[in-house]
């Protein structure tokens, strides 16, 4: 009798389904997100009109401001009043999180259809499923271990991008000589802790960087080699202007625009303001690996959590939404305005510029080696509550002349155990 | 009878009138302040990490706020800034307030130029202070390019007398305000007192510092209410002037609040440390009502 009941009730559902179907997939995605600059604004529009060609209504949710935390604070009053968006941008090990408190919607039977476990690669795949379930779809791959280059001030000097830091500090060396500002930074949490990122990745080599900053593992974090790496990056902070501390990644990096400064270490979305300037990479400004990690590779993926929906149509055009934001014609229309690379491990890069080639080439070849790691700056590594106290702890460090690295070390060692 | 029928329930609609009309607000403020306080309570004794979770864990959140670095750091913070704030604000509100009461000219003007400060918004106030301070645009870069090489002023750039900055933006904000709450105190002094000594021969100081001050003891009283209470809750000041950096070392009770459960998903942390918080401004404001309600009995 159940048995039956159950099958009726089936029949009634996928009945319902299609004639919903029928009706021309009248369903609406509404997306949570806080792409409202000019490149990413054009790119989230790219979305939109793949979702209208299907026939869906697209409800644009942009909360404006940063780095999300506006958005996020909008996204929780929805979620406890119960009433989700479709999609939340949302990244890192926060999805998990996310997952851990309910109500997120299981998108594996669209993954299992566009072959998403084929065409990701694994630790990305990981970072987009709860207890082997797909709840998120990644968007783009930025690349954050990169140290951009005014090359009229590196040919003025005579350098070369340093490929180690010893190198790093000698042309930041010839720089001072010449009067041009070292490195532009932006003294804000988040900028320091990106450099600090870039220099244990340098120092220790991506395995040493996976023990300390993904695991948290305290025999790494008391090394010698964490050592050495705060060592060496506090030796940057001489090398930076009095005028740094406040200032945003954007201005700095219009400081190496303009040749005031010779080089910045930030992830590729500063290639956008280049190009926003009119430079070209190669002729104009020099885009490299931070110094000694060529074979490596921090990566910074956007996603959309999809939370579950309880009209079917809304379902539907939400199951569409995540299965075109991996389509590789999205993937190749959103990471060229961007300034990313598609997370698509066969993704063509022609239309790219040299340095999306060179990042892809590199996120291809360390996703075989184990050289790509998830970025700890960006929060793609470990919760946001341990994530921010090893962040005060190392800007603190970059703040604090009277503190010693070993002061540091401990401090930090001590914020890796927040929970 | 008919008639005192309805001087009674007259007399009822009367008496239940004033209940009826002070109801609705009465409600709204047991809700969304006192209801709030109590959620914030209990969810500062809860595991709650990114959401509100109601499984009571005891003290944990105040344990891990008490061995924050961050925190203390916050704590100092505001003692320093809430004792310059206040104490600068109002001896240089009193000071204004005494030079303008001098009935010089074009009074009316001079006081709304002090007093305009206070009409613009704490984060207006910040994002200027933060261009004037910034040492390689601003007042350094001014001097240095007008030939005074050795002047350095880069107090905002320096973790550990940036917080030194947000007291002069605050004072400089403030301090008009004071000085209006000052001269209108001043202003309500009877006139016949200060005759009187002036009869005795006291000079005008000396009839400032032994009969003047004290007579304002009230507005005094005030004064450091109103500044006491801003410097606690103040955040938006901080966020513009300094967004809390260099490092933390300009944090704030209020703004590490917002960090811990906004942006770290450690909304438990947050909400013990906005209940120390409410602790303070109780420790300031219970005495001061309780002062205030005995002084009104007394005197009704």
């Amino acid at each position: 009798m159940s048995m039956k009941l159950s099958t009726v009730f089936k029949m009634l559902a996928v009945a319902g389904v299609t004639s919903f179907a029928a009706a021309s997939f009248a369903g609406e995605v509404e997306v949570l997100h806080w792409w409202t600059s000019g490149g990413e604004a054009k790119s989230v529009a790219e979305l939109k009109k793949m979702l209208q060609a299907k026939g869906h209504t697209w409800k644009d949710f942009a909360v404006a401001g940063g780095g999300g935390d506006n958005a996020m604070t909008v996204l929780k009053s929805r979620v406890v009043s119960g009433n989700p968006p479709a999609a939340a941008q949302i990244k890192g090990p926060a999805i998990q999180e996310w997952a851990a408190e309910g109500g997120v919607a299981d998108i594996t039977a669209v993954a299992k259809a566009n072959n998403w476990d084929k065409v990701l690669p694994p630790v990305v795949a990981n970072q987009m499923k709860y207890k082997g379930k797909y709840v998120a779809a990644p968007v783009n791959v930025h690349r954050v271990n990169w140290v951009w280059i005014n090359k009229a001030a590196l040919d003025k000097v005579g350098g070369k991008a340093p490929a180690n830091w010893d190198e790093f500090f000698k042309l930041a060396d010839k720089f001072k000589a010449a009067g041009i500002v070292p490195v532009a930074h932006g003294g804000q949490d988040w900028q320091d802790f990106t450099t600090f990122e870039a220099v244990v990745l340098g120092v220790g080599g991506a395995k040493f960087y996976n023990q300390a900053l993904v695991k948290l593992d305290q025999t790494a974090l008391k090394s010698p080699t964490m050592l050495k790496s705060l060592e060496t990056f506090k030796k940057i902070h001489s090398y930076t202007d009095k005028g740094a501390p406040g200032r945003d990644w954007n201005l700095a990096t219009a400081m190496v625009i303009q040749g005031k400064a010779g080089m910045q270490i930030m992830g590729d979305w500063a290639k956008g303001e280049f190009q926003a300037a009119g430079k070209k990479a190669g002729a104009d400004f020099v885009c490299a690996a931070t110094p000694g990690s060529a074979n490596a590779y921090t990566y910074n993926v956007d996603s959309f959590v999809m939370f579950q929906q309880k009209n079917p149509a809304n379902a539907k055009a939400q199951a569409d939404l995540a299965a075109a934001i991996l389509s590789p014609e999205f993937q190749q229309v959103f990471n060229l305005n961007k300034g990313s690379i598609p997370v698509r491990t066969d993704a063509k890069m022609d239309a790219f510029d040299d340095c999306a080639k060179q990042s892809n080439k590199d996120f291809l070849a360390t996703a075989k080696n184990g050289g790509l790691q998830p970025s700890i700056a960006h929060g793609m590594a470990v919760s946001p509550a341990a994530a921010g106290a090893i962040k005060d702890a190392v800007s603190n460090f970059w703040n604090t002349d009277s503190m010693t690295a070993q002061q540091a070390q401990q401090q930090i060692a001590q914020a890796a155990l927040t929970k | 009878m008919a008639t005192q029928k309805q001087s009674v329930s007259q007399k009822r609609f009367d008496e239940w009138l004033p209940k009826l009309v002070v109801a609705p607000s009465f409600i709204l403020s047991l809700i969304f302040i006192y209801g709030f306080i109590i959620w914030n309570g209990y969810l500062s004794f809860s595991a709650s990490r990114m959401l509100p979770n109601y499984e009571w864990v005891g003290i944990v959140q105040y344990q891990s706020l008490w061995d924050n670095d961050r925190w203390w750091v916050a704590l100092k913070n505001l003692g320093i800034f809430g004792g310059l704030f206040i104490g600068v604000g109002t001896v240089l509100g009193l000071f204004l307030a005494i030079l303008l009461d001098q009935k010089i000219r074009a009074e009316g003007a001079l006081r709304s130029i002090y007093l305009y400060p206070m009409a613009l918004s704490f984060i207006v106030t910040g994002t200027a202070w933060k261009w004037i301070l910034n040492p390689s645009f601003g007042l350094e870069h001014l001097m240095q390019s007008w030939g005074f090489t050795n002047f350095t002023f880069d107090w905002l750039v320096n973790s550990d007398k940036a917080i030194y900055t947000v007291v002069i933006a605050g004072v400089w904000q403030s301090s008009g305000f004071v000085m209006a709450l000052f001269l209108a105190g001043l202003r309500g002094i009877d006139d016949s007192i200060i005759k009187a000594a002036q009869v005795d021969g006291a000079s005008l100081p000396r009839i400032y510092w032994r009969i003047i001050i004290p007579s304002l003891r009230p507005v005094f009283f005030s004064t450091i209410m109103i500044l006491a209470h801003l410097a606690i809750k103040s955040f938006d000041l901080v966020m513009a002037l300094t967004n809390r950096g260099p490092g933390y070392s300009t944090d704030m009770p209020a703004s590490f609040m917002y960090t811990m459960a906004f942006e770290r998903g450690q909304l438990g942390v947050g909400a013990a440390s906005s209940t120390m918080m409410l602790a303070m401004l109780a420790a300031i404001v219970v005495p001061y009502l309780y002062s205030e309600l005995r002084g009104y009995k007394k005197n009704g």
